[in-house]
């Protein structure tokens, strides 16, 4: 039993059925939720580089998300081409956090996480006050979708549908997957996990922790600025609630209960939890409740989440396979008269 | 002068919830995140006692400091302590579940929207020009007389003495029979009680909220930072500059923004010295 | 000289842990520092390895300066080392806390591990091929694709000299490496470390406690008390040192207590 192989025969199962899904569901409603599980899958998957996976805790991701939605916002509404203002904002973001890690990843790991979370409120209070440029807290609204584009001597894809917006944030999710298990399954995320491991013994092993750490840092920067532009132009109107703690610590929740250090985890928190959510919607005031008590729970008790207690599972099976492979011609031998 | 008098008033508040914050902080190295919610709720406790209870307000200041010391001691129990031995990073996740659950409880109970506490001690008096109210000089006193008291606890008794050796070494304390686990709840309850004091006190004078506590836990975190972790005397000088600051700065500054300079302050000295102002080398 | 440590000093507020240490270590040489507990042996690899800064003094290695340097650099100018407390990635497997150790030697950065490029691919077999022959060092071939986390004692030192092996170090620093290890585990190290020496011909300064260990490897021994050295030179003649035998209160009773 390769379990890499089935690994794979497990993404294109997935693969298959988001493609032919939005001919499955029809409604509406649940193909927007669906489509703001991917893009939180992605901020998640985001926040797992730098958390999970670098164990360095940036709490300021929802901010990042909202400097790129901010910056698709104005940029489009300004007349810039999405497909430019795009990657421009998400750089935006990175280069945001490359500036404030800087300074704060070359201390302690605590000096870091509470230098995010100021970060964190600082961007929800610029995004707030800052009317000239923000909207102050009406935000920005009438965000076009994004820039049709033409395919030479044939079609123009326009992104008005909810079918092409599915589509087009589905090829996101895909391309961010795809860059995390490459970064990863890599000698770059052997050092970040190093790192989250024993930082001190990486440093003597002759690792620039420091600059494993900005990395880390700035690639989910990255990714969460781009969650966010995708976010501006199909929602069509954002707000400082785009930059809200509040969205930071709803994604910490998504991640550690699906599994932080793992590449399904982040995504099966994004969708499971808010559907479930949305389901128990008596609960909806208590939700903020809820959330801190699992978070306590899974972070003392399944520090892996969901995904993990599957791999753990599975790497049981496994050895209980291969002793029963070697047992078995003991067991035969051993009857033998 | 008349900011001077507001700037101290404020500044005896940021230092007793910064002083709270440097025990725990720089002696247990777990950065309690749920710190200025823990202030925040001492508020509540003392609203709720003051308004359905009907007690006074030093009754219910002192209730709401035993009630808070003893939530402190609950939260090292059940949110830090099982993490002692894991990377840092887990204690600030527990952190942050602590501060959710604080904050929506609130919210849940008395509703998203600011409070009133009734002033016990309406009144002023005016002193070379500057209004004073009596409520603004109770914080002032009282909070000077905690943090003289404070002092002279950790100076000066055994139990003061034996945090500061957990504090120096750990390990050490404990082979020499120092119950760590005690020390630690020890410690919190303080920093949890402080912190509700210092919250009842300047109550009457602004509106409580469910949110007031998340931006001064910010603010006592950089000027703990700035002024050295662990280190109480660095903890109160800089909750008085934070304070003279933010009030002789409220008139040129806006208001808003006033935050956002003191975490652009506390990138700058991060950048120039990673240990703090005051800091003492990491080895 | 491989390594030179000139009045090499580190102050605690007040405590004195390292007091202006020289110290030489030839090339090929394998040199034992001992001493008694708190004598600031860790202190003093704590100092060269770049961990701790000095508060006094310099470092040389292959006649450059590498006093204040990062940890980091340190390791890549070819000092290797392991800690008193094992020090290893646990949540990792054997391979990969390996691997780790190799990374510095390679340069694929984000672009080339994005796009899998050559030199990634290149990087990639460079490591495997290191990773291999270091397993064969160190006989952990069996444990190969095993959690860190469930190696005995013995196979986890082994391990952190491995991580240290990966670069091709020409210094190796080794704290304690047989604490708290049984007499048959302490021997397989032991031969371990003769064999880096004499085979592999690296240069080792060697912590440890273990007198009858330190007599049969050691070439040259340096003794520690108080942070100052008290003595150094062959074994034969450091075993008969009054001095040496007086901080020690008895160098035949620690030998006996093996």
């Amino acid at each position: 039993m390769n379990i890499r192989l089935k690994g794979r025969w497990w993404y294109l199962a997935i693969f298959l059925v988001a493609i032919a899904l939005p001919h499955i569901v029809t409604s509406r409603y649940v193909g927007q939720i669906i489509i703001m599980g991917y893009l939180f899958s992605i901020a998640t998957l985001s926040l797992n580089l730098i958390l999970g996976y670098a164990g360095q805790a940036s709490l300021a991701h929802a901010g990042f998300f909202g400097i790129g939605a901010y910056g698709v916002g104005l940029l489009t509404k300004g007349g810039v081409s999405f497909w430019i203002a795009l990657p421009l904002s998400a750089s935006l973001a990175a280069a945001i956090g490359f500036l404030v890690g800087l300074p704060t990843l070359r201390t302690r790991g605590s000096y870091f996480a509470i230098s995010t979370l100021c970060l964190g409120v600082i961007i929800s209070i610029v995004a707030g006050n800052w009317v000239q440029l923000t909207g102050g807290y009406t935000g920005v609204v009438g965000i076009p979708t994004p820039t049709p584009i033409r395919v030479p001597w044939t079609v123009e894809i326009r992104f008005d549908s909810l079918l092409a917006q599915y589509y087009l944030v589905l090829a996101f999710l895909i391309l961010t997957m795809f860059a995390m298990h490459r970064i990863v399954h890599s000698l770059t995320g052997l050092s970040f996990m190093a790192v989250r491991n024993n930082e001190m013994l990486a440093e003597a092993a002759g690792i620039d922790t420091f600059r494993v750490k900005l990395t880390a840092f700035v690639i989910a920067d990255f990714f969460a600025g781009l969650a966010g532009g995708l976010y501006a132009s199909i929602m069509g109107s954002i707000s400082p609630s785009t930059a809200s703690m509040e969205l930071t610590f709803n994604w910490l929740v998504y991640l550690l209960i699906g599994g932080a250090a793992t590449l399904g985890g982040p995504i099966i928190g994004a969708f499971v939890i808010p559907i479930i959510m949305e389901s128990l919607q008596f609960l909806a005031q208590y939700r903020m409740l809820i959330f801190g008590v699992l978070l306590i729970v899974v972070i003392i008790y399944f520090p892996r989440g969901a995904m993990g207690a599957i791999l753990q599972l599975g790497e049981k099976w496994r050895r209980e396979w291969r002793k029963r492979q070697e047992e078995g011609p003991r067991v035969a031998a051993s009857q033998r008269p | 002068m008349q900011q001077i008098f507001n700037g101290i008033m404020l500044g005896s508040t940021y230092a007793i919830v910064a002083v709270g914050l440097t025990l725990v902080f720089g002696i247990l190295h777990i950065p309690n995140f749920a710190h200025g919610h823990l202030y925040m709720f001492g508020a509540y406790i003392a609203f709720f006692l003051m308004t359905i209870a009907g007690l006074g307000f030093w009754t219910s200041l002192l209730a709401s400091v035993a009630v808070m010391g003893a939530v402190g001691v609950i939260l090292e129990r059940l949110a830090y302590r099982p993490l002692r031995e894991r990377p840092h990073i887990d204690s600030f996740i527990s952190a942050i579940g602590a501060l959710m659950i604080l904050e929506t409880s609130v919210i849940v109970i008395w509703g998203p929207q600011g409070r009133r506490i009734p002033n016990p001690y309406p009144g002023i008096i005016e002193v070379l020009g500057v209004t004073m109210s009596y409520q603004r000089l109770i914080v002032i006193v009282a909070a000077v007389s905690m943090i003289l008291l404070l002092n002279l606890f950790i100076k000066r008794t055994t139990l003061g003495a034996t945090i500061e050796a957990v504090a120096q070494n750990r390990e050490g304390a404990m082979l020499v029979g120092i119950d760590v686990n005690k020390v630690s709840a020890i410690t919190f309850a303080i920093s949890a009680g402080t912190a509700a004091a210092a919250a009842c006190l300047v109550a009457p004078i602004f509106i409580i909220s469910p949110t007031m506590g998340a931006l001064l836990g910010m603010k006592a975190f950089v000027i703990v930072i700035l002024g050295g972790l662990g280190s109480i005397p660095g903890a109160i000088v800089g909750g008085y500059i934070l304070g003279l600051l933010e009030a002789m700065g409220g008139g040129y500054l806006s208001a808003a923004y006033k935050d956002v300079y003191a975490f652009g302050a506390l990138i700058v000295i991060l950048s120039l010295k990673p240990t703090g102002l005051f800091g003492k080398e990491v080895a | 000289m491989l390594l030179q440590a000139r009045g090499l000093s580190k102050n605690f507020s007040g405590l004195v842990a390292v007091n202006s240490v020289d110290l030489d270590v030839a090339e090929g040489e394998l040199l034992a520092i001992v001493g008694p507990n708190g004598a600031g042996k860790s202190v003093l690899f704590a100092l060269i390895s770049g961990i701790m800064k000095a508060t006094g003094g310099s470092v040389y290695f292959r006649g450059e300066e590498i006093t204040g340097l990062k940890p980091h650099l340190i390791a890549r100018k070819g000092i290797g080392r392991t800690f008193q407390t094992t020090a290893l990635f646990n949540q990792l497997r054997v391979v990969d806390n390996l691997a780790i150790g190799y990374r510095m030697r390679t340069s694929s950065g984000l672009f080339s591990t994005l796009l899998r490029t050559g030199k990634w691919r290149e990087d990639t077999r460079r490591t495997m091929t290191r990773v291999a022959e270091v397993l064969e060092i160190i006989g952990l071939k069996e444990k190969a694709f095993h959690f860190a986390s469930t190696l005995t004692q013995a196979e986890q030192r082994k391990l952190a000299i491995g991580i240290a092996l990966m670069g091709y170090p020409k210094l190796l620093l080794l704290d304690e490496p047989t604490g708290g290890l049984t007499e048959e585990d302490t021997r397989e190290i032991s031969r371990l470390i003769a064999r880096l020496h004499k085979d592999l011909k690296i240069t080792i300064c060697l912590i440890e406690h273990k007198m009858r260990m330190v007599m049969e490897l050691a070439q040259r021994i340096v003794v520690l008390n108080f942070g100052s050295i008290i003595a150094e030179g062959a074994p034969e003649k450091i075993a008969r040192d009054p001095k040496v035998i007086e901080a020690y209160l008895g160098v035949e009773h620690i030998a006996d207590s093996q």
